[in-house]
């Protein structure tokens, strides 16, 4: 029995329990340590991390000027972000020179808005459709003639005294939602078959994306009055929403392009073969099907306008960023050697907050609307 | 045989309006009135108001002298140079910041977008950071921040830092060693050129060579050790040598050396950090566009690591890199223009903004500046299509 040379005669020892593949000490290994190399990042990475991020706690919070605090303090040598100036001129930031008693307007606005828009942004909410049509087209005429006054005795407060985070959300919100279907337009005519409307639409497009946004603000800003008949004086806040408008939607629509053309043709056919008709078609087969393809293109494309209010200094319009910089420059009581820092960061913190915002929301929506492919 | 009669004896003919053909023409006809006629109206606006305002209108003004002061010019500029060429100033100066603008945001970039897919939590997460914080912060603030919060923050020319290699950092901008070469160093430049091309033919027929035996040639070590090696051999034969100008604090300002205005290093770095996070999240998806199998396929062939990501990895991914990273060129560029809101004088700055303004030629100068910015576009797409019909995937 013994002899068979093959068969182990005695036990053999339990093997080494294997690594742990859960847990804080396997997720380092596989995460932090799996080779030398890695560990050598790792290192790196910490070090990094402790050189810049002491200083910026101190900047930020440590060493920072709170938002009751005074001049004086900001004023110290060590002294950190200057939040009290930002408390204190809030009130331009978000308004501009919009008259003070008459803030109430605004805040109106900013209620309203936020109101109409939380119920559309969650999907189980009902009565969807009411709420696109109170937020696309009675929220915009109401807001107009609250802001703008001159009706039912409010006080006439020119577009000129708009300014702040007051203006960059009117440009955007109003330039999201003209361009949009502007873009679906201009994108529809480009896969059109006639050729004249083809040509207009690709020409407008390719025009438009070539050139940088701030050649068309200074088109509209100095063109726009020789375009117009003699006497008549286009509004900077009109000038500066038709630029934006424009420029968004040209990019919309090579957004949207490229959904419709992911559109396999068999689509198309089986509209065509149910008669339906040109707009039917679009609007019932092959636009939710494109425009479900493409809502991250179509988010960037808000961040992107989001972002570029911030152009429309160029007009002369006095939106965030702007009017940021004009207290930066000219708010001489709270000059320190962090004013201007600060006032950037705080800027900084808004358009982040939005711009992220939006593109959290699209990953959102874009994993809720992936029915068709999901195996 | 049985005919059956289906009642149907001609087709049902539509109504002459509803004939698609028909429609499509009117269409069309309609839309081209109403453009004509727009563009007609806003003629006579314009010609109306200029006359109204007692402007002419022309080219004739690219000939007269500017007499404005640009503050950073690559080229000879007087107050008596004639507008055309403060246009090529302002040209010149665009394309100086775009070029050295997409340069670094490309290696920042494929850096941050591999680390983004680093299976290092701290790395990725670092690249994560970067990118959405970044891409979420609109260009002119962060030019705005980089210019007016963190250069003009800098201590005054008398108070400059001192860096390494005699470079100084001031209000005035980073004032940086200027190399003078001598008239011998023409020799190093024509040594690099043939270096170059040597390298090119190198390659060429170590490719030719692999298709032909499927012998492989280290290209890459070789080429290396070309370009340095012949060109310092030629700069050692040569004798040419390469003096440093430093520049020099003396009491008002610096002396010698070469001047980065802080315009300049304020929209270089700004364009530069803000591209490299499009940039990496191009690479990214590159990357993430390649199917895993390409990897266990050439696992599978025995390819090591190095050979895997070259020949296989690498080149896959470039087909969906490409395009967009060459739109982001060129957004880069068309985001130089942001410069004229820091004061670089670049093409809006100089011609759309001062040289407008100068001459009241609001058309031509506009017109102008556009269409350097159109030419632009269209080359890279010229270059885009070309690049797109090598690359393409040739399928059965």
């Amino acid at each position: 029995m013994t002899d068979i040379g093959y068969v182990r005669s005695d036990i053999v020892d339990a093997r080494p329990a294997p690594n742990r593949t859960s847990g804080p000490v396997a997720w380092m290994r596989t995460n932090l340590f799996s080779t030398p190399f890695d560990t050598v990042l790792t290192v790196l990475g910490i070090l990094f991390l402790l050189w810049v991020v002491p200083p910026l706690y101190g900047f930020f919070f440590g060493n920072a000027v709170g938002p009751n605090g005074t001049v004086e303090e900001c004023r110290m040598i060590n002294a950190g972000a200057c939040w009290a100036y930002i408390s204190s001129e809030m009130e331009f930031f978000i308004y501009g020179f919009y008259d003070i008693p008459e803030q109430w307007r605004p805040n109106i606005v900013f209620a309203l808005g936020a109101l109409l828009l939380t119920p559309l942004l969650i999907p189980r909410m009902p009565f969807k459709r009411t709420n696109i049509v109170l937020f696309l087209v009675i929220y915009p005429i109401l807001s107009y003639f609250l802001l703008a006054g001159g009706v039912f005795g409010l006080k006439v407060i020119p577009t000129e005294k708009w300014g702040g985070l007051l203006v960059t959300l009117i440009i955007s919100v109003i330039g999201i939602t003209l361009s949009f279907p502007l873009g679906i337009i201009l994108a529809l005519g480009r896969q059109s078959q006639m050729p004249i409307i083809k040509t207009v639409c690709v020409g407008f497009i390719e025009l438009i994306r070539a050139v940088p946004l701030i050649t068309i603000l200074f088109m509209a800003s100095i063109m726009l009055p020789l375009f117009m008949p003699q006497g008549t004086t286009v509004d900077k806040f009109l000038r500066a929403l038709v630029g934006v408008t424009l420029f968004t939607s040209a990019y919309m629509a090579e957004v949207v392009r490229g959904g419709l053309q992911a559109i396999p043709r068999g689509q198309y056919e089986a509209a065509e073969s149910l008669g339906m008709g040109y707009w039917q078609r679009m609007w019932f087969i092959i636009l939710p099907q494109a425009l479900k393809h493409v809502i991250p293109g179509i988010v960037n494309s808000f961040i992107a306008l989001f972002k570029d209010t911030s152009l429309v200094y160029i007009v002369g319009m006095k939106d965030l960023l702007e009017a940021v910089k004009t207290k930066n420059d000219s708010a001489l009581e709270w000059q320190s050697a962090n004013t201007a820092t600060t006032g950037y960061l705080f800027a900084a913190m808004v358009f982040w907050v939005f711009c992220f915002g939006m593109s959290r929301y699209s990953i959102y929506m874009e994993n809720r609307l992936n029915t068709g492919y999901k195996r | 045989m049985t005919t059956f009669d289906t009642g149907q004896k001609i087709a049902p003919r539509a109504s002459f309006f509803n004939d698609p053909v028909i429609r499509g023409i009117i269409y069309q006809i309609v839309v081209a009135t109403l453009l004509i006629g727009f563009i007609l109206w806003i003629i006579g606006n314009t010609a109306a108001n200029l006359a109204a305002q007692n402007k002419t209108t022309g080219f004739d003004f690219l000939w007269r002298t500017a007499g404005f002061d640009i503050s950073f010019s690559l080229l000879p500029w007087t107050r008596a140079s004639y507008y055309w060429e403060a246009f090529l100033v302002g040209l010149l100066n665009t394309l100086l910041v775009a070029v050295i603008g997409i340069f670094f945001a490309t290696i920042l970039g494929f850096t941050i977008g591999i680390a983004r897919l680093s299976s290092n939590f701290i790395i990725s997460s670092l690249a994560t950071i970067y990118v959405e914080l970044i891409r979420n912060i609109p260009l002119l603030l962060q030019l705005f921040f980089w210019y007016f919060a963190v250069l003009k923050a800098m201590p005054a020319v008398r108070d400059a830092i001192q860096l390494p290699f005699d470079t100084f950092i001031s209000q005035r901008g980073i004032m940086v060693p200027k190399p003078l070469p001598d008239e011998q160093f023409v020799f190093v430049w024509i040594g690099l050129a043939l270096a170059i091309v040597t390298v090119i033919a190198l390659r060429y027929w170590a490719k030719k060579r692999l298709e032909a035996t499927g012998k492989r040639f280290p290209v890459f070590l070789t080429s290396i050790v070309i370009l340095l090696g012949l060109t310092s051999l030629v700069y050692v034969i040569s004798g040419a040598s390469v003096s440093f100008e430093l520049p020099v604090l003396e009491r008002f300002n610096f002396r010698g050396g070469l001047q980065l205005p802080p315009e300049f290093v304020a929209l270089a770095f700004g364009l530069t950090i803000y591209t490299a996070s499009f940039i990496a999240e191009t690479v990214r998806a590159g990357i993430l566009a390649v199917n895993k199998g390409q990897t266990e396929a050439a696992q599978s062939l025995g390819l090591k690591e190095n050979d895997r990501l070259r020949l296989v990895i690498v080149p896959q991914a470039m087909r969906v890199i490409v395009p967009p990273l060459t739109s982001q060129y060129l957004n880069l560029t068309k985001n130089s223009s942001l410069g004229a809101a820091i004061g670089y004088p670049e093409l809006v700055n100089v011609f759309a903004g001062t040289s407008l303004n100068q001459t009241g030629r609001a058309i031509e100068c506009i017109a102008i500046t556009m269409a350097v910015y159109l030419i632009f576009s269209l080359l890279t797409s010229a270059i885009m299509n070309w690049y797109n019909g090598r690359v393409r995937l040739v399928e059965r």
